[in-house]
């Protein structure tokens, strides 16, 4: 298997991507930030905040953690699992308000 | 047997169908310790998504009034209130020390040692003072506000256990990653990348293709910390 470990890419990119990235990261960091700091409320507020952690997110897999320059079957078998995540977050968002009506229920009606 | 050339493999979708119909590696140009990171980083997520989705379905069933992390988290800066403003800083940190590991693991393949082992340092110390800050941050919540994982004084009892859980346990990621990285600090000036030394626990050849898999692993730290910040502190 020795052979295996010496067909790695070693091709090195500009630093200037790098520090756009870092730039972009602090930018976006300051955004999500700035939601609290104006006290934004409601979906206008977690939508904000969605946004700017899925594309700080992004950038860090894509550039930092390099996987835009990785080859598709290991990009695939990385990100194909995160659709379970979202199933599950699913699930148990109707869960917990289930839980919640059921608990008002108890608590205003008695039982 | 001769070295694969990826650069003349398929890219794309037909890439993907190539190399999985392979009868020798799938994952093609990836050292294998590379992967094995990548697929403990997976499992790794998960983790930590299922702390954030218990957070979630808890906030979300609970009929206590949730404490506003805002006010919790805030620090009185010259008689001014200030939101989240340790986290805030909290969070520069992780990413300025984020971007300081990306340059070391580009300066670690133009085999640039010093710049590497310095770049490396510099990471280790923005990891340090982020843990620093950290216990700064419980050791107000629980000695000064009283938080424990059954009670708080904020609302919610919940609040404090999955404050402690989750923070706790990235805490302890930062950790592990800022012992790793001192210690790859001293192996990159000592040269051991350069020279191949054979490792103390694995004693395997020392390769640049290292520092890259522990970048993975400090970046995923980040990444982590941006999820937690979204959904903990800022929600």
């Amino acid at each position: 298997m020795e052979q295996n470990n010496k067909t790695t890419t070693t091709t090195t990119h500009n630093i200037g991507i790098y520090l756009w990235i870092w730039g972009l990261l602090f930018v976006f960091s300051t955004f999500s930030y700035l939601v609290d700091w104006y006290n934004l409320q409601g979906y206008l507020r977690w939508s904000l905040i969605i946004f700017f952690m899925l594309i700080k997110a992004g950038l860090i897999m894509a550039i930092f953690m390099h996987l835009y320059w990785e080859r598709w079957a290991i990009v695939n078998v990385l990100l194909w699992p995160m659709t379970a995540i979202g199933v599950f977050i699913g699930i148990m968002a109707l869960e917990s308000e289930y839980t919640f009506l059921t608990r008002a229920l108890f608590f205003v009606m008695g039982g | 047997m001769s070295e694969i050339d990826i650069s003349k493999l398929p890219k794309g979708g037909k890439g993907f169908m190539h190399d999985f119909a392979d009868d020798q590696t799938v994952f093609k140009g990836v050292p294998w310790g590379k992967a094995m990171m990548w697929i403990f980083l997976l499992s790794d997520t998960f983790i930590f998504s299922c702390f954030l989705i218990s957070l979630m379905t808890a906030r979300g069933s609970t009929t206590a009034e949730w404490p506003f992390p805002s006010e919790v988290f805030g620090l009185t800066m010259f008689g001014v209130q200030v939101p989240l403003l340790l986290i805030a800083i909290m969070t520069f940190v992780l990413i300025t020390s984020s971007g300081t590991m990306a340059l070391a693991v580009k300066y670690g393949y133009e085999r640039n040692r010093k710049m590497c082992g310095w770049l490396i340092l510099a990471t280790a110390i923005g990891g340090l003072t982020f843990v620093g800050m950290q216990a700064f941050e419980w050791s107000k919540l629980i000695f000064h506000d009283g938080v424990r994982p059954w009670s708080n004084p904020f609302g919610a009892a919940q609040f404090g256990s999955f404050f402690f859980m989750i923070t706790g346990f990235h805490g302890t990621h930062v950790s592990i990653g800022v012992i790793f990285l001192f210690i790859f600090a001293r192996k990159t000036f000592r040269g051991d990348f350069d020279t191949g030394r054979r490792g103390y626990f694995t004693s395997m050849k020392s390769d640049y293709k290292a520092i890259e898999i522990l970048g993975l692993y400090w970046h995923f730290v980040d990444l982590v910390w941006v999820f937690i910040f979204a959904f903990f502190y800022l929600w």
